[in-house]
């Protein structure tokens, strides 16, 4: 970490996007993580994402867990709300938010000892029942802040620091979103922020429950010699399906490509995902062959990353749920208490 | 031994098989008793088991209104089940009356002779009637209910209006349920002795009371607070308030579109539950689970978050016997210290206890103006016996120009103003600092809310002055509690005494009781009912007001003993245990037994006696 404070002056010409804002905007604090932090880059791409995207920060609200990824959200969006809940709970407290009002961008950071060790119950939940969110887990196999234990996300024969092999089969967080229902589901690496800013842009903009495993190295812990979990390693597997464009609804497509090699999906705001495949007969829109697909590319040892799986006209959990329009947090006296006159017949009927 | 002659105050007491369909046809007998005008006191005792094991219904019949258990024996037992026919003959006291199925003849070893028995061939009058099984077993039930209105002199009329009611939106099962119980009344009138000696007489004793359980008057306390989003996880006792807030939601809450103005999420575990109920208060609704000890186990992190992150948040728990799963069909008063004190670190939390089904409406309400208002959690401390029984209470009452108070909570305008908002900021000295609901104002008002200590601005710190601060601020919110809390009630004896009596809670009625029963004595004592924590400063002036104080509870430990000795330092010695806690729950007998027996051992003389 740095401990130079940034500088409160910036260039008079910096870049303003629709809602006239900066991207310096949308940043936090300074970052508090090793220098070199995977999650940094992670910060730096949800930053972009958002401010391409012209998302008002004070719509926003970033929650997360515990842990070095759960640290992050003080690091960007520094006019959002944020809360920093309790280890592994985040998706709850999430839901809990959603529910309360319908209006806001949901966004949850986490990491893979948050929600795939303590917290693998609360994702699966949050996937399962849709929550309109888009859920990022900054996934590095270890526990950082007590020093490089093995997470549930680590590769069974990775090995640590001091070269011991992980025994347990690893969680990919990534087929079970597929199989809980989730309706976007992308996978990215930290080091390829190309890939990683439409991914996330992508995301924000899908209704419905949006999760990105981002593969992000950790300096301290993870990036040696025998880590499936390294910049060295993740770069020499990477296999993405393919690469993605966000085109928001206001501007217009200009670009020609070769017929076939490109796909567009209009997502429900309108949003058009331009698809390039770079894996031949990869298709988004198969749940089922996005499962077997991922089992055979990670038998294969690869580590497929790209836009995997969409579902542009998914339904939420307020469409399951029926809730009113309106944000729940808004209503009145008038709209949720039902009077006196009605009590006096409830009293009625109970005697 | 001559039976036993009693009007309008006796107990009758069914015994059933699970899942036999009894409830609703003990719940029909119980409604006849109060459309009498003669107050009935049900109490289901069931086992945790969904068909086949023995359950009962006790009803007691009070003209004086006592809806305490009474405890002891039974006047009248109806056996209707087989597996427990001794121990349902033994529990009869002598005198009193055995009602039972003699389509199979039985032993006379099997019977009493000190009581009187009643047979009447139940199931081969159904066997005539009906053909299909189910009904066979089904309108069993009611012909018993006909067959009861006769021996205890019910009028018929009553209970075909409440058959009426019971299937106005199922007309055409009106008609044959008022020919089963026809069936059984015209049996009992014809081949037995009417009425017997125990007897229902019309009065006026019921009034306007109503006739509810305190789980559904919770959850309808919760409408009307207008909370709007509930999160709860399955468990016995409390499943029932969740599911009752879902029906009076269905009523209420659905606008014309047909949409839902409130969201009810059952989540995965109370972990869950608790987290959103977190989450939707932080972001400015009104929030509430309801659960049991086991539940109030798994939300301990959580609890402790939102004790010092300061969110506000409703938790109903509905107490059952524990430790561990304990006995999760029976009662006690065993969470007040693991709520009290709910999570590690220096913790300690609002706590209300509602004595009826009346209380447990107007807490409820009031508990979601507590919590907002303290920006903490808030528990509302019902039990099983008060949770899951339905009982006489008070009416509801509602004034349409009350208003939710959401407490300290910054506008978009106060911040356009330029106003200097701290989240953690005391700017009125009570230590409640305001806060803003996400979302409100373009760019001001934005924090970052934790777990981990931050200073006044809620930026991260780990400075122990600023912790400490913090810390201690939190101790000035909890005594600006005090005095917003429901207030103690106090009612002292008609003569002067030194000896007292702290009670709370579903204790209230046996409490009541008991003390007519020490008057009656010439044991005077004085009661203070105490209904939250923190507690109010009258609570320690009511100790040391008297020598002797008798905290009277419903569990092992002397619960609300141990906080009173700790957060009012009173000395141990001047506290006397009174416990019940073996799952049922407490009678009068129970409290005023030990109480008058150290009266007389402290040879306390009532003051105007001792008077030359």
């Amino acid at each position: 970490m740095t401990y130079l404070p940034k500088p409160r002056l910036h260039h008079p010409e910096l870049p303003r996007n629709d809602l006239g804002f900066t991207r310096r905007d949308y940043e936090g604090a300074i970052s508090t993580l090793c220098a070199g932090c995977g999650h940094d880059s992670i910060s730096a791409a949800i930053i972009h994402a958002c401010f391409e995207l012209s998302l008002p920060p004070h719509r926003i609200a970033k929650l997360s867990g515990i842990g070095c990824s759960s640290k992050t959200p003080t690091y960007f969006l520094g006019n959002s709300h944020g809360f920093n809940s309790v280890h592994g709970r985040m998706p709850s407290v999430l839901t809990g938010a959603n529910l309360a009002n319908r209006d806001l961008i949901y966004l949850g950071v986490s990491g893979d000892g948050d929600s795939a060790s303590i917290g693998l119950g609360q994702f699966a939940h949050a996937m399962r029942r849709g929550v309109n969110m888009t859920y990022i887990v900054e996934n590095n196999g270890v526990y950082g802040l007590t020093k490089g234990q093995f997470s549930a996300t680590a590769d069974r024969g990775a090995k640590n620091k001091s070269g011991v092999a992980n025994n347990d089969e690893a969680i990919d967080l990534v087929s079970m979103a597929l199989q809980l229902g989730a309706t976007f589901i992308g996978r990215g690496f930290s080091g390829d922020k190309t890939q990683l800013v439409p991914l996330i842009k992508a995301a924000l903009s899908h209704r419905g429950a949006a999760f990105i495993d981002v593969v992000s190295p950790c300096v301290a812990f993870n990036n040696h010699a025998g880590s499936t979990k390294s910049f060295d390693y993740v770069r020499e597997h990477n296999e993405a399906v393919n690469f993605l464009d966000v085109i928001l609804s206001r501007a217009e497509i200009v670009t020609e490509y070769a017929p076939g090699s490109v796909r567009e999906v209009t997502q429900h705001d309108g949003s058009v995902l331009r698809l390039r495949k770079l894996a031949e007969d990869y298709d988004v829109s198969d749940r089922i062959a996005a499962c077997a697909y991922l089992q055979h590319r990670h038998a294969a040892g690869e580590i497929v990353t790209g836009l995997l799986y969409v579902d542009p006209e998914a339904e939420e959990m307020h469409d399951y749920l029926g809730t009113a329009i309106e944000p729940l947090n808004g209503l009145m006296e008038a709209e949720l208490c039902p009077g006196a006159g009605a009590l006096a017949k409830v009293n009625a009927g109970l005697r | 031994m001559r039976p036993l002659e009693s009007v309008n105050d006796f107990v009758v007491k069914f015994a059933n098989v699970n899942g036999s369909g009894s409830a609703s046809s003990n719940q029909l007998f119980a409604r006849a008793i109060l459309r009498m005008g003669v107050p009935a006191t049900p109490r289901n005792i069931f086992p945790s088991n969904i068909q086949g094991l023995p359950t009962w219904y006790e009803i007691r019949v009070s003209e004086a209104g006592h809806t305490a258990a009474r405890g002891g024996g039974v006047d009248m037992m109806v056996a209707m089940n087989p597996q427990t026919w001794d121990q349902d003959v033994r529990s009869v006291e002598p005198g009193g009356y055995l009602f039972y199925d003699s389509t199979k003849a039985m032993p006379a070893s099997r019977f009493r002779t000190d009581i009187t028995v009643i047979g009447m061939p139940l199931t081969a009058i159904c066997n005539d009637e009906y053909t299909d099984p189910r009904q066979r077993q089904l309108f069993k039930n009611i012909i018993y209910v006909g067959a009861l209105s006769a021996l205890l002199g019910i009028e018929s009329d009553v209970v075909e209006t409440l058959l009426r009611e019971q299937f106005r939106s199922k007309e055409k099962l009106i008609a044959p349920n008022i020919h089963a119980m026809h069936l059984g009344r015209d049996f009992a009138l014809k081949n037995l002795t009417c009425p017997i000696g125990l007897r229902i007489r019309r009065s006026e004793a019921v009034g306007d009371r109503v006739f509810i359980d305190g789980n559904a008057a919770a959850a309808l306390g919760c409408v009307y607070a207008g909370a709007t989003v509930a999160a709860w996880y399955p468990i016995t006792p409390s499943s029932s308030l969740a599911e009752a807030f879902a029906k009076y939601c269905k009523k209420y809450r659905t606008d014309l579109d047909g949409k839902n103005k409130y969201a009810i999420v059952q989540a995965e575990d109370e972990l869950a539950s608790i987290g959103m109920v977190i989450g939707a208060a932080w972001n400015g609704a009104r929030a509430f689970t309801a659960t049991s000890g086991p539940g109030i186990s798994l939300m301990q992190e959580f609890l402790g978050l939102a004790y010092f992150a300061e969110i506000p948040a409703v938790i109903f728990d509905v107490q059952r016997a524990g430790p561990s799963t304990g006995m999760p069909t029976r009662t006690q008063q065993c969470d007040v210290l693991s709520c009290a004190y709910a999570s590690h670190g220096d913790t300690k939390h609002v706590l209300l206890f509602p004595e009826d089904a009346h209380e447990c409406f107007t807490m409820a309400a009031d508990s979601f103006d507590l919590a907002d208002r303290l920006q903490t959690p808030v528990f509302v401390m019902l039990d099983l016996d008060m949770g899951m029984n339905d009982r006489l209470c008070a009416p509801f009452e509602w004034d349409d120009a009350r208003r939710m108070d959401r407490g300290k909570v910054m506008t978009s305008e106060a911040l356009e103003s330029g106003v200097d908002f701290g989240r953690y900021l005391d700017v009125d000295g009570d230590g409640i600092p305001y806060r803003t609901y996400p979302g409100t104002h373009g760019k001001r008002g934005a924090f970052f809310t934790r777990g981990t200590s931050r200073d006044v601005y809620a930026k991260y710190t780990e400075d122990g002055t600023v912790y400490q601060d913090n810390m201690e601020r939190l101790l000035r919110k909890f005594e600006t509690a005090k005095q917003l809390v429901p207030h103690p009630v106090r009612r002292d004896a008609a003569t002067p005494t030194r000896l007292g009596a702290i009670y709370y809670g579903s204790t209230a009625a046996a409490m009541d009781e008991a003390v007519e029963l020490l008057a009656a004595e010439d044991v005077a004592i004085d009661c203070l009912r105490v209904r939250a924590f923190p507690f109010h400063d009258d609570v320690k002036r009511f100790v040391a007001e008297h020598d002797q104080v008798f905290v009277v509870e419903q569990n092992r430990d002397a619960q609300l003993r141990t906080l009173l000795m700790v957060e009012c330092e009173i000395d141990p010695a001047k506290l006397v245990r009174v416990l019940h806690w073996d799952g049922s729950p407490i009678t009068a007998r129970i409290i005023a037994d030990p109480i008058a027996e150290l009266a007389s051992a402290l040879k306390i003389v009532p003051l105007r006696k001792a008077a030359p």
